[in-house]
């Protein structure tokens, strides 16, 4: 399992470290969007991989992390989600801007 | 007074990021109507965001750290707020800053697009709440909200230079904030806490687990942390947006580089200002904040616009902080926070200073008209130096003209830091302990003698790129009428400078101040009492009896 998501999140950074390097808008947006996805992943994962692990206090369970997953990395890769969809949203329309007033969708506004 | 701060502590931690949170959003509802109504409300809520700030500062300084815990949770559990003297202080610079680019911003460029108060609100709020909080990952979505805000307020105005640098501006910050992501959650997996103070705790006893990943961890965050303080190689994006950004969002962008600064020095100091990892990293951010440095300083020789020249002169002083902290000396830190005062105000009225001296340049008498000046924001006059230089001899000059001239001056020095003024003497500061013989093993020779002739030598060019500026402007600028100044732009102007002008007078304590600021950073102690030893306040539900006791 770990080995799975470990090699996921390195092909999704890769790819977009890779495309973040490109030129043209629609290509940084769907790179910062693929990083973002590995990010997040990678902030999940923090907590350690388990399977059959309790997610919320049951009566009876010895409260503690061999028992439970670790509820902090569940938190803080809502909130990452949330920030980062929220951020891309802005990003896109920057770029719609920026197509609009330039005529050209490349990032520095002009092709050459 | 005091006794009313006394009363509203700790409370009162978290009053800087509620207040502008609840302005800016009655100013959302209120629309894009009843400007004046918003005006007054932004200036009621800078005022007591400035009284607050004080009133912190005054109290940190006697009575030492002070902690908030957010929804009355124990600290390992819930994000505590902390107040200590470094936070108090950018609180203060960030407040006055906003309070002067919000009356700046009144005479006309709030018409210049939507919810330009509102968003001018939220900036302060998400400074307020990073120089506050005592936790990684509520810095980091404080750094969102933050820079959430400086999006809309670098778009405002709109035209076509403005979007094209909020493209780089936005991408930039967002690939800073994955890089911040990844750095936050592998210190959460090896140490297991997002508690700064707790964080430096655990890391502060010996036999730290792996620590080579809390090293990686560190670096990754502070990559992030120095793409937002500009430093070099990752600062390319800063001038085009700060150029291109409205004065006042200008101005308050200032504060906005100090803030990945002031990250850095908070958590280097935490994370390895003493035990088992001292000193990681510390050379990397000579070498950064030297090269930054040195390439803001040639870049400022390179530029034209003054509004391009001042942005490079922020980058020259994040530049500097950063390498005085990788001096790791304390003499220096505190020489630092000094500097870092003056050099964030100065910055602040250089940028406003310039959007009056672009009006003059560009011959615009009537204030009222919509302030666009074109679509790439550059100057169309055709200004040629030689050409008929009129003989000035004998012809009085305006007053307006001459306020300008002096603020100019005032700024010109203040950024190249120059006596009688206190960027210089928070150089000095910093350079003569850098280069003071190592008495404790801290600080080796050659480290302080590279650190002074950089800082000495940007300072130089700084002057030398400023005064080609002001002679461009004021000396061979040709017949042009006298610059029409309006009291909403000349006061808060004067004010920052005077402001400095004040620092100066009150070095003595003011460095005090400052020492005792780096001094309590480097021990550490302080900070990391106050934020485990805070108290739960009692529920209303608990018994009184039991209320009484203390926990």
């Amino acid at each position: 399992m770990e080995v799975v998501l470990a090699v996921a999140i390195g092909v999704l950074t890769a790819s977009g470290v890779w495309l973040v390097l490109r030129p043209r808008a629609f290509q940084l947006v769907i790179g910062l969007s693929l990083l973002a996805y590995a990010v997040n992943l990678f902030v999940f994962s923090i907590g350690g991989l388990a399977i059959d692990k309790e997610p919320i206090l049951v009566d009876g369970v010895t409260p503690n992390l061999t028992n439970y997953a670790d509820p902090v990395p569940q938190a803080l890769v809502l909130t990452a989600i949330v920030i980062g969809f929220a951020m891309t949203a802005l990003l896109l329309v920057v770029m719609l801007a920026s197509r609009g007033t330039t005529g050209t969708d490349h990032v520095d506004g002009t092709e050459a | 007074m005091s006794g009313i701060v006394q009363a509203a502590m700790p409370n009162l931690i978290v009053v800087p990021v509620l207040l502008p949170m609840l302005c800016a959003g009655v100013m959302i509802l209120l629309g894009e109507h009843w400007r004046p109504l918003k005006l007054v409300l932004g200036t009621i809520s800078t005022v007591l965001g400035v009284l607050i700030a004080v009133a912190l500062l005054r109290w940190v300084n006697v009575n030492g750290p002070a902690t908030y815990l957010v929804g009355n949770w124990p600290v390992p559990f819930g994000i505590a707020l902390a107040v200590d003297r470094l936070s108090a202080l950018m609180l203060v610079i960030t407040w006055i800053l906003g309070g002067a680019a919000l009356l700046f911003g009144s005479s006309r460029w709030h018409r210049a697009g939507v919810h330009f108060p509102a968003l001018f609100q939220l900036e302060l709020m998400g400074l307020s709440g990073a120089f506050l909080t005592a936790d990684i990952f509520n810095l980091f979505v404080f750094f969102e909200i933050l820079l959430a805000a400086s999006y809309g307020l670098l778009l405002h105005g709109s035209g076509e230079s403005r979007v094209r640098a909020s493209v780089r501006y936005v991408a930039v910050n967002i690939l800073a904030s994955s890089i911040f992501l990844i750095g936050v959650s592998t210190i959460y997996g090896v140490t297991g806490t997002l508690d700064m103070a707790e964080l430096a705790a655990r890391l502060s006893k010996p036999g730290v687990p792996s620590r080579h990943l809390v090293d990686a961890g560190a670096a990754l965050l502070a990559i992030a942390f120095l793409i937002k303080a500009a430093a070099w190689p990752l600062n390319f994006w800063l001038v085009p947006a700060y150029r291109a950004a409205t004065p006042p969002a200008a101005a308050i962008f200032a504060v906005l580089t100090k803030v990945g600064v002031y990250s850095l020095v908070r958590l280097w100091n935490l994370m390895f200002a003493g035990g088992p990892l001292a000193g990681f990293g510390a050379d990397g951010l000579l070498v950064f904040g030297l090269g930054t440095a040195i390439l803001a300083a040639f870049g400022m020789l390179a530029s034209h616009r003054l509004a391009a020249q001042v942005a490079w002169g922020v980058v020259i002083s994040a530049g500097t902080l950063v390498a005085a902290l990788g001096t790791r000396a304390e003499m220096v830190l505190g020489g630092a926070i000094f500097y870092l005062l003056p050099s964030t105000v100065a910055a602040g009225a250089a940028f406003l200073l310039a959007d009056l001296i672009d009006r003059w340049e560009a011959g615009t008498t009537i204030v009222e008209e919509a302030p666009f000046l074109n679509a790439k924001l550059e100057d169309t006059s055709d200004v040629n130096l030689d050409d008929e230089e009129a003989p000035l001899v004998g012809r009085p000059i305006p007053a307006s003209a001459a306020l300008l001239g002096f603020a100019f001056l005032a700024c010109a020095l203040l950024i190249a830091g120059f006596p009688p003024l206190p960027t210089f003497i928070g150089k000095a500061a910093m350079v003569s302990a850098a280069i003071a013989p190592a008495t404790q093993g801290q600080g080796s020779g050659a480290r302080g003698a590279i650190f002074a002739t950089v800082i000495l030598g940007c300072g130089l060019v700084a002057l030398i790129a400023l005064s080609r500026t002001g002679i461009r402007i004021f000396w061979s600028g040709g017949r042009r009428q006298p610059p029409v100044v309006r009291a909403a732009e000349a006061v808060p102007v004067v004010g920052l400078l005077a402001l400095c002008g004040l620092l100066t007078v009150a070095a003595g304590p003011t460095m005090s101040l400052a020492h005792a600021a780096a001094r309590s950073l480097r021990d550490r102690r302080d900070y990391i009492d106050a934020v485990l030893r805070a108290n739960v306040s009692a529920s209303p539900t608990t018994p009184k009896a039991l209320r009484e006791t203390p926990r």
